[in-house]
């Protein structure tokens, strides 16, 4: 058996249940014996000064009146029930050897005493039956059983117990290793007592905390990195707009370079900007400005001022919800941008509301996501085409929308229309949680 | 033309920015610290200042033009969406932009933040709200015969409202026709710029009669 609880049990109950047995039916075989043995002592003792002592038949007969044992006398070999069972030839030889002598005997579950002494030629036999002492020791018996049952049922109990407070560290140990291997960093287990399970629950919180902050140094370099690269950048997107003005009359190479520093620039200003978006939400920086919004003005606003009405179709209901419009214009950018790069136009984009939910679906016209891509779409810097190295985007756009939308406790998800081409659809609460 | 007065601390920034500005035509005066800028501010229109400055930082900068002048401010700040941009709108800016800046945007906001009329051409120059008396084509501020020193802003956003009364303008309106931002700009402007705008002109702030908040929407002129 694999479960160690099932383990625990077994061995539990297989030892309670030995021990109950053994103790209980030890217990009583001894003392049926020892009943057996009084009783026996006491109808012996009883007979010898009463039956035994007698010297004439007439004694005899007078110590056998008025009592509620069956007699059997012999007479030189003969008797009235000659073929008694009850009275084997063993105990007749030792009889009319001269002893008093007793047997117990057992006839149709029934067990009796049979005690015999002899005077002159009559051998005389009193059969006393032992019927009353029997109840005594079934008593006993079921005593025996039904102690032995409940020490086991108890002990089934306490093992259950046992099994139970032993393994709940294991449990709890358990589902903090599943936590922590879905992501949750801050995963932790209680640390009771001071055994062998405690030093495994406080190493594994150790190693949690050690994981927790190299990730948290990580993602500070990150965002530290791109603050530092901030100033630069802004010195050189400062000129840049010089340098586009310029790049016509600077000739072909230095007019080439100037245009390829100056579109660098703004590339690499878009993913400083991305990363540091990013690490704000990685170190929970990231906040809610909620406002009253208009959404298909602010979606139309979105493509518009990013020059997209060409290739996008929009097909908006009137839908009014408390959100974050700036952060609301991300997803929709990074959405729309996203099928314009990497599917093809026309761009559909459609947003509708019921049950207290906005959707927009962005919809491409390309090829739609490989199966494989589908689950890491959303995941940082993934590229689905590793042909093309670099693209415009900075590889962070749809983990920024993913983000915006968990913020706003929302969802975001990635699939493929039946009819070909990509499709992400956007699930945003109206309100903002407010009841 | 405008003078332009530039205070920020990192040269090559400073150097870009100059660039940029006189380029685009503005007579650009750049200077390292705080304290030199607020001994320039006689020779400039507007301030264009960054918050991270070494000695007296951009907020301090800021409080301090705004005791004694309504010399329009635009913040230079790192980000967006952090108290930064509340703590300097709080102590009197007009506007921020976020580094790194492209220079035609900074370009287009120092454009609105320097004109001081309305959107529209005023119908009557001279209007009376109660106590408050507003000189359209003056562009002057009278209350109880005292004259208000508004900032650029401040003055085109009692326009703004004041030109139709009792009408509710969204947040979204007025940053399109007070600071000519797009669609998105960012709401905590209007109410900064509204909460300076009441410190001058109602007789109890904190219980406004001339803006009027209307909750969830935006702001009112009225009704008084």
């Amino acid at each position: 058996v694999r479960s160690l609880r099932v383990r625990l049990l077994i061995a539990f109950t297989l030892l309670t249940g030995f021990t109950a047995a053994a103790v209980s039916g030890m217990m009583y075989v001894n003392a049926r014996d020892e009943i057996l043995r009084q009783v026996q002592d006491a109808a012996v003792q009883e007979f010898q000064n009463e039956v035994a002592t007698a010297t004439t038949l007439d004694d005899v007969i007078t110590a056998l009146s008025d009592r509620e044992d069956a007699v059997i006398v012999f007479y030189r070999g003969r008797s009235a029930r000659p073929n008694t069972p009850a009275v084997s030839e063993e105990l007749r030889w030792l009889v009319r050897t001269g002893y008093v002598a007793w047997q117990r005997v057992e006839t149709l579950g029934h067990v009796s005493l049979v005690i015999g002494t002899r005077v002159g030629a009559v051998e005389i036999y009193v059969i006393r039956s032992l019927s009353t002492v029997e109840v005594g020791v079934s008593d006993l018996s079921s005593l025996a059983w039904a102690t032995g049952s409940g020490a086991v049922l108890v002990a089934t109990l306490l093992a259950l117990y046992a099994a139970w407070s032993v393994l709940r560290p294991v449990r709890d140990l358990n589902t903090a290793a599943l936590r922590l291997g879905q992501g949750d960093l801050t995963s932790r287990v209680p640390v009771r007592g001071k055994d062998e399970l405690a030093t495994v629950a406080t190493t594994f919180n150790n190693t949690a905390a050690a994981l927790e902050k190299q990730v948290a140094d990580a993602k500070r370099f990150v965002a530290d990195v791109s603050h530092e690269l901030r100033t630069p950048l802004a010195a050189m997107t400062a000129v840049t707009d010089i340098l586009d003005e310029e790049a016509p009359r600077l000739g072909s190479d230095a007019g080439k370079a100037a245009e390829l520093v100056s579109q660098e620039t703004r590339n690499l200003t878009r993913l400083v900007n991305d990363l540091m978006e990013i690490s704000r939400f990685d170190a929970g920086a990231a906040a809610l400005t909620v406002a009253e919004v208009d959404v298909p003005a602010t979606v139309t606003a979105t493509v518009r001022t990013r020059g997209w009405l060409e290739q996008v179709v929009l097909d908006l209901q009137p839908v009014t919800a408390r959100l974050d419009p700036r952060r609301l214009d991300v997803i929709v950018a990074n959405l729309v941008g996203n099928a314009l790069r990497h599917g093809a136009p026309p761009v559909t984009v459609r947003l509708s509301a019921e049950r207290g939910w906005l959707s927009i679906t962005v919809r491409d016209s390309g090829p739609g996501l490989a199966p494989d891509v589908l689950p890491q779409v959303f995941n940082r810097f993934y590229k689905a085409d590793t042909a093309r190295s670099r693209t415009e985007g900075s590889g962070l756009g749809l983990a920024i929308a993913w983000e915006n939308a968990e913020l706003h406790h929302g969802s975001l998800f990635a699939a493929n229309h039946p009819d070909g081409g990509a499709v992400f659809t956007l699930h945003l609460p109206l309100t903002d949680g407010a009841p | 033309m405008s003078r332009v007065l530039l205070i920020e601390d990192d040269q090559a920034v400073r150097d870009g920015l100059h660039l940029a500005l006189t380029r685009q035509g503005h007579a650009v005066r750049a200077v390292a610290t705080g304290e030199q800028g607020l001994a320039r501010l006689a020779e400039a229109d507007v301030v264009v200042l960054d918050l991270m400055l070494p000695g007296i930082d951009g907020f301090e900068v800021c409080r301090r033009i705004r005791a004694g002048s309504d010399l329009p401010i635009i913040m230079l700040t790192a980000r967006s969406d952090d108290m930064d941009v509340v703590a300097g709108l709080e102590a009197g800016a007009d506007d921020y932009v976020v580094k790194p800046v492209r220079p035609r945007v900074l370009e287009a906001r120092i454009r609105a933040v320097l004109r001081r009329g309305a959107a529209e051409p005023a119908r009557q120059s001279t209007e009376r709200h109660r106590d408050l008396v507003i000189d359209r084509a003056g562009l002057v501020v009278h209350k109880n015969g005292t004259t208000i020193g508004l900032a650029p802003t401040e003055l085109r956003l009692l326009l703004e409202l004041s030109s139709s009364p009792g009408r509710v303008l969204s947040r979204q309106q007025l940053l399109e026709s007070v600071w000519e931002h797009g669609y998105l700009g960012d709401s905590r402007l209007v109410d900064a710029c509204v909460q300076r705008l009441r410190s001058k002109i109602e007789d109890d702030p904190a219980s406004p009669a001339y803006v009027q908040t209307v909750r969830g929407f935006g702001y009112r002129f009225g009704p008084l």
